[in-house]
């Protein structure tokens, strides 16, 4: 396992981890570039612009692309959060070359207006199939509330006025401003032959000129409310909540995802044995998201909705017992152990090395091994995540609900005391 | 496989939905959740708490034929791990003070499906062509879920968690001889029962529209195609490639990318041990619906005027690559070898299923497709409006 990186004359970083052992060779462009980058007139740029992406370059049509996408027996997909746009795809080694090669030709898209129209259709598909299902747009209505008057508020997808309205040069000039060959990052990590990676990039990134890209990183306030949105669809309530968490370039951020694993993991964590194995709620759980600048805690929690505001009362105990009692130290451990056997079982696969290689780079400008990280978790002690608690107070938090009443039903326990 | 980490198991018990009386649909989903309330001499916090310390990513699932636990863990804590699944599978404590939280849990599943517009079409699409037993859906229904007890669940347990028609696959980063030991000395004693039996009775097919509230309307289509066991299976598998497997691929291409009419398009191949299917979905909305479905069955149909040599070429190349990449996962690979003894008692290595994947040529699948053409399908949409279905198909409507 060796770790290369080398920076071509334009900017454009190439890093890899090179495991001659691997199966399989994954590679990437990682561009540093999403939802937060957007003003609102051209909300779902980004994403609408990474499907666009695959629609041909000036010497490949949309069916060109697709079919030798193919013809490599290549894995291969992209994805756009708020702060990243991400190109993959995963071949075996011998097909290196044709991919770096494809992908390196596609990150210069032709942006034809036909694709553009027939594409925004696919786009205005994807937005009402995230409208019929769980949890119904709440993710996004909470980082909105959470975010008012702040970059990341603004949704990866759009809506559907804001997308209908996108015109394709209003993306021809976002593309200008954000994929600069100083903005992005090659990215490669399994069976990589790095000399021949780079040859192969100067080749066909090379020519792509540079130019200086910038980032609003203002700070998030701290931001308490709760928001109600019926939904006739649905029969269930679904909870999002999101408080204040360590950022992207914080080293407490591993101590923020220990935290999360213990209140809210899938299984054996706080609210896992208190609302889930209890049966009193479908999920309740709890995930840390770093972004440059400022983290988040989300808690999800859907059930009955006769059962929510007693749920909600439930975590909200559990948050303060936290509070005033920090963690114990076989639950930490519990955590640790659990992390760390995840790690080591996600690292087989070249395409997750690849991911967590590009996510540190692009991120930090750090490489950082599996072992690394491993024990980077393992240092972590109750003390630290005492603090933690302290600092990113739970209990500051944005809630919304969205389910199929207008207003919360008292809570169970409320009823019993009027009672 | 050496050059891993990890190892995983991957455990099938013949308890799976198609045993559940129609009273009790739900119950063998009720008794997975309960029999991972404690076994042997753990309770439940300490069950989860042993297995999350070793480091086991475990799953718990329940399908028409099985019930299936699976773990993926570092190698050294297998032995630790089929210690505890040991006990869960002969020695579950079925703790009547937790019988109400499972049915609880159950219950959530249940509604979960009702804000799952796919989900539910395709369930109805199962039922409908597959019949009983074959296409139950695996949470039951509430009033079922209500009414099953604890004896039910022991009942279910003491019939089905049993050695006869088990499966136990092991892949990964192993010792065999010891496993073998291990495994003997964990399991020599479990005490085989008779097979539960079930009765059979056919869907009712042709084409079917539920109302829903939804931006989108979801449309699910069968056919019936060869199992995985049948000599055939691997003509169909690459037919249906050709319609789904990759972005060049026929659906993607005429529906998606072409005419940009859905986010999501796909079909694939669905076994049983005795018969198998080819079930597609989109999704859509409502005012493109009609269009996605008449160029889906379009698609289908057109299917059985053959398929071309570039496109079964970028097919191999796309199946070869996973089957090598399959290398890199214990947890799949385990998966995968104790599907094929279940399906065929025998399990294919990667070379095997790669000298097929050579073998397959234009004029043995064109030749499967003319023999087999998609038709008899089975219909299901659901949205705000019904949908007209293209004139001049061979439709089980018809009938």
């Amino acid at each position: 396992m060796e770790f290369r990186q080398q920076t071509l004359d334009n900017g454009l970083e190439v890093v890899a981890e090179c495991n001659p052992q691997a199966y399989s060779t994954a590679i990437a462009f990682f561009v540093k570039t999403g939802a937060r980058d957007e003003t609102p007139e051209i909300a779902g740029v980004s994403h609408f612009l990474e499907h666009m992406v695959f629609k041909g370059t000036a010497t490949r049509t949309a069916e060109d692309v697709n079919r030798t996408l193919d013809e490599i027996g290549s894995h291969s997909n992209a994805f756009t959060s708020e702060e990243q746009t991400v190109f993959f795809a995963t071949v075996l080694p011998e097909y290196q070359d044709a991919a770096v090669e494809l992908l390196g030709d596609i990150m210069r898209p032709a942006l034809r207006e036909h694709d553009f129209d027939t594409e925004k259709q696919v786009i205005l598909e994807e937005i009402a199939k995230y409208d019929d299902q769980p949890p119904f747009g709440a993710n996004e209505k909470c980082m909105a509330a959470h975010f008012p008057q702040h970059p990341l508020g603004q949704s990866v997808l759009g809506t559907c006025d804001s997308v209908t309205a996108l015109s394709a040069d209003q993306m021809r000039s976002y593309f200008e401003e954000r994929y600069s060959p100083q903005n992005m990052a090659l990215v490669a990590a399994g069976n990589v032959n790095f000399d021949r990676l780079v040859e192969q990039a100067s080749q066909s990134c090379g020519q792509w000129k540079p130019f200086p890209t910038q980032r609003a990183t203002p700070r998030a306030q701290a931001h308490s409310g709760l928001e109600i949105v019926q939904n006739n669809a649905a029969h269930q309530e679904y909870v999002v909540q999101i408080a204040n968490g360590p950022a992207a370039e914080d080293s407490n951020r591993y101590a923020g995802r220990l935290l999360a694993t213990i209140l809210g993991d899938d299984s054996g964590s706080r609210l896992f044995w208190e609302l889930v194995d209890t049966g009193l709620a479908e999920y309740a759980s709890v995930a840390a998201y770093e972004f440059q600048g400022t983290g988040i805690f989300m808690t999800f929690l859907c059930c009955a909705p006769g059962d929510t505001s007693r749920n909600l009362e439930r975590v909200r105990e559990i948050e303060s017992e936290l509070e005033s009692g920090g963690v114990r130290l076989e639950e930490l451990q519990q955590a640790q152990n659990k992390i760390s056997a995840h790690l080591i079982l996600q690292s087989e696969r070249s395409t997750n090395r690849m991911f967590s290689v590009g996510n540190h780079w692009i991120q930090r400008h750090e490489y950082r091994t599996v072992r690394d990280i491993i024990n980077a978790y393992q240092e972590v002690n109750c003390d630290q995540l005492a603090k933690l608690i302290q600092q990113y107070p739970l209990s500051a938090s944005t809630t919304i609900v969205v389910g199929p009443h207008a207003e919360l039903a008292p809570s169970r326990l409320a009823i019993a005391k009027n009672n | 496989m050496p050059w891993l980490e990890s190892v995983a198991f991957a455990m099938l018990l013949p308890a799976g939905v198609r045993y559940d009386p129609d009273n009790r649909a739900g119950l063998a989903n009720m008794t997975c959740e309960m029999v991972q309330r404690g076994c042997g001499d753990r309770n439940s916090r300490q069950f989860v708490e042993d297995l999350e310390n070793l480091g086991v990513d475990r799953s718990a699932s329940v399908s028409n034929a099985h019930t299936s636990f699976g773990g993926a863990m570092p190698a050294e804590k297998l032995g630790m791990a089929l210690q505890i699944y040991a006990d869960l599978v002969q020695r579950p404590l079925l703790p009547t003070e937790q019988i109400e939280d499972s049915r609880q849990v159950c219950l959530h599943e249940i509604r979960a499906v009702d804000d799952d517009p796919a989900q539910k079409a395709m369930q109805e699409l199962r039922n409908r062509h597959y019949g009983e037993p074959y296409g139950k859906a695996t949470q039951g229904t509430f009033a079922a879920v209500e009414n099953i007890s604890i004896s039910d669940v022991q009942s279910h347990v003491d019939a089905t968690y049993q050695p006869g028609g088990a499966i136990l696959s092991v892949a990964g980063k192993f010792d065999w001889d010891e496993l073998r030991k291990q495994v003997e000395e964990l399991f020599g004693d479990w005490q085989v029962r008779p097979t539960s039996s079930i009765t059979k009775k056919s869907g009712a097919g042709g084409y079917i529209h539920l109302e829903h509230d939804s931006s989108q309307t979801h449309i699910a289509i069968a056919y019936p195609s060869v199992p995985y066991s049948d000599p055939q299976y691997y003509q169909a598998r690459g037919a249906v490639g050709v319609l789904s497997d990759g972005m060049s691929s026929r659906l993607f291409d005429e529906v998606r990318e072409k005419r940009g009419l859905c986010y999501t398009v796909h079909a694939h191949c669905h076994s049983f041990r005795d018969r198998g299917s080819v079930i597609c979905y989109s999704g859509t909305t409502t005012e493109r619906a009609q269009e996605t479905l008449d160029v889906l069955i379009g698609e289908l149909t057109r299917l059985s005027e053959g398929i071309r040599q570039e496109e079964l070429n970028r097919l191999k190349a796309r199946i070869k690559s996973a089957l090598i990449m399959q290398q890199e996962s214990s947890a799949a690979r385990s998966g995968s070898i104790a599907a094929d003894w279940y399906y065929l008692k025998r399990v294919q290595t990667l070379e095997e299923i790669g000298r097929i994947i050579d073998d397959l040529s234009c004029d043995s699948i064109n030749a499967y497709l003319a023999e087999h053409p998609p038709a008899d399908f089975t219909i299901v949409t659901l949205g705000e409006k019904q949908l007209e279905i293209p004139l001049g198909i061979p439709s089980a409507n018809a009938r």
